[in-house]
């Protein structure tokens, strides 16, 4: 089990900057948490990008040649159907109901997508047991950093954060 | 009214709301605080669920009715095989066409007050196509097999046909419900969380807990989420005019005069965005007094709407003349004699009332005086409804009362199932909206928050 400092800002700019500070001094960064996003904030913590819009791509994609092929297969091998003496297989009519269901599949592969990426759901974890958690989801902006083991540089951790402008700081294991 | 938001800020909120704490009071305040919010301040919620309940016994009374007994209940005749519940369906998905429009699309302009508007104009979306799938099953006379619309493997070896409007239409309905259900819910897994967080009964803590999926704030989470949504917010623009084109070429797709047009699909997206626009007026109104929102929905949005109100009466306008001029200058005698109908024939009243509501009407709005009306705006939102419904009925008796054979001309009358299933549809959606009002933020508490935060600061 290893043990995190959890800082509180009042507002998203001292956050920012404390983030490029630990960078710098190279404290083990943890993530951040906040009321709204922050544009940058993921990038600056030092996390890759999220990949989702690649795999909602390619849900819809694969959704939309799956259909097409049941289309194209049920209306000219299983169950030809002579209609005005249209083309057997009427792509610019089957298109239709293509693009609607690969939309849908694009969105439910992004949705599945986030949770997993996310880590959700997962309705309990360590960072709740600390009662004052609860403000990241209401109004302030928390950083957790790894908590160094040395006496001396936690000390001095606890005093960027502080320096930075921290409302309070408390350790929590995670 | 109350409530001026700083002008010289440019802000979108009145300048009470400075924090975030402010924001979630606020919006939080009718869901959680028992003490502010005791049996007083829910007194016309009551009032208005004695309202909706009856009418949506009303509503799956009649279609429990139609379902058991057939559609010879309805008005609907060999001729006009359609009436009441085909037009009652586009009205519907039109206006639900509009929440997910509204919100995608000024998510992707960078527009930041829609954070005021774009969670109960999603609900709004929500529960109108959940209302609008009911109707074309309905209509069907035998409603029993509305499921073969979807491919399945049977003992019959049918399968749908894939050229019919009909299909297309139950695929777009049912991805569209979905597809809103997935937007909406992700917009409110933050607010899920912060409601949770602010919770004092351990029973409400854990219903929005679990709903909340135990989302922590993370800068992590965060990003994945804003990138999920705004990908979403990319694909609902075009999905939600394809929507509405599809149902537009459910006529459109037709060889019936006043039908056969090639302006149909974006003349009925523009009509969408329309009535829901007028439909949010509404709900905006009574969530703000309600709610005493007054400061998270302010006049300035109420200005903004009354613009883009204006601006698509317009619009609706020009499309009125393009039908009219196309019909007279294709030169056919049955798009004359159609064209002629639409304005002499058996409801010619009501098409005034339905340019006066969706073109003319609407005009007042030009004036800044007018806008800065509530009562104007919702008095107009009220005729753009009145007026937009008129028009799908209007789509329907006029061209299918009035065709190629004069033989088939025939006039729709209306029956009382026909007026009760529709005064019970509005029913369905008061209730609907009431309970997501009372367990749900109205208003995005986390853009809010943003936006509270970014205005207050130099």
């Amino acid at each position: 089990m290893s043990h995190a400092l959890l800082a509180a800002f009042a507002a998203p700019e001292p956050l920012m900057r404390m983030v490029q500070q630990a960078r710098d001094k190279s404290l083990g960064l943890i993530d951040a948490f906040t009321p709204y996003p922050i544009e940058g904030l993921s990038e600056a913590l030092g996390q890759k990008p999220t990949q989702i819009p690649w795999w909602m791509l390619g849900g819809g994609v694969a959704m939309a040649v799956l259909f097409y092929a049941m289309e194209w297969l049920s209306a000219t091998r299983l169950y030809p159907f002579d209609q005005g003496g249209r083309p057997l297989n009427s792509w610019p009519t089957f298109i239709v109901a293509t693009v609607e269901i690969s939309v849908l599949t694009a969105a439910l592969t992004g949705f599945v997508a986030m949770l997993v990426k996310a880590g959700l759901p997962r309705l309990h974890h360590p960072l709740f047991e600390c009662g004052a958690f609860e403000r990241a989801s209401q109004d302030q902006f928390l950083l957790a950093i790894a908590a160094p083991e040395d006496a001396q540089a936690a000390g001095a951790a606890r005093q960027a954060l502080w320096d930075a402008g921290a409302v309070w700081i408390e350790e929590v294991a995670l | 009214m109350s409530a001026a938001p700083n002008p010289e800020a440019g802000g979108w909120i009145a300048p009470d709301i400075d924090s975030c704490e402010a924001v979630n009071r606020l919006i939080a305040a009718p869901l959680l605080d028992r003490q502010g919010w005791g049996r007083q301040q829910w007194r016309g919620w009551w009032m208005l669920m004695g309202i909706a309940i009856p009418l949506t016994g009303v509503f799956f009374l009649g279609v429990y009715m139609i379902l058991t007994k057939g559609i010879g209940l309805l008005g609907n005749n060999t001729t006009i095989v359609w009436g009441f519940p085909i037009a009652n369906y586009v009205w519907w998905i039109g206006i639900g066409n509009a929440g997910t429009l509204i919100s995608a699309l000024l998510l992707l302009t960078r527009q930041t007050w829609r954070a005021a508007i774009n969670s109960f104009a999603e609900a709004m979306t929500l529960f109108s196509v959940a209302i609008a799938g009911i109707f074309p099953i309905i209509h069907l006379g035998r409603p029993m097999f509305f499921y073969w619309l979807a491919p399945y493997p049977n003992p019959m070896t049918l399968w749908p046909q894939w050229r019919s409007a009909l299909v297309w239409d139950f695929w777009a309905i049912a991805s569209y419900l979905i597809f809103s259900i997935v937007f909406w819910y992700t917009g409110l897994i933050p607010d899920l969380a912060t409601l949770r967080d602010r919770a004092t009964k351990p029973f409400t803590r854990k219903l929005y807990g679990v709903f909340a999926l135990g989302f922590r704030n993370s800068a992590r989470q965060w990003a994945i989420h804003q990138s999920f949504y705004k990908t979403m917010a990319c694909l609902a623009v075009p999905l939600v005019c394809s929507v509405h084109s599809i149902v537009g070429m459910d006529f459109a797709a037709s060889v019936m005069p006043g039908w056969q047009e090639s302006i149909f699909p974006p003349y009925f997206v523009v009509g969408a965005m329309f009535s829901g626009f007028a439909m949010v007026v509404i709900l905006a109104a009574l969530i703000r007094k309600a709610l005493h929102f007054q400061s998270l929905i302010t006049d300035r949005h109420f200005d903004v709407i009354g613009k883009i109100i204006v601006a698509s009466a317009c619009i609706m306008g020009v499309s009125y003349a393009t039908e009219w001029f196309t019909a007279w200058y294709s030169g056919e005698r049955a798009q004359h004699t159609y064209l002629a109908y639409v304005f002499t024939g058996t409801y010619a009243p009501f098409y005034a009332i339905m340019l006066f509501g969706n073109v003319i009407a609407p005009q007042v709005l030009w004036f800044k005086r007018a806008r800065a009306s509530l009562p104007t705006m919702v008095m107009v939102a009220v005729l753009v409804l009145i007026g937009m419904w008129f028009e799908r009925i209007l789509i329907i008796w006029n061209t299918l009362g009035h065709d190629y054979l004069p033989a088939l001309w025939r006039a729709f009358w209306p029956t009382i199932w026909d007026y009760l299933v529709l005064v019970g549809s509005l029913g369905v959606f008061l209730l609907a909206f009431l309970l997501f009002v009372r367990l749900l933020p109205s208003v995005s508490m986390f853009e809010m928050r943003e936006l509270a935060l970014r205005e207050r600061r130099p």
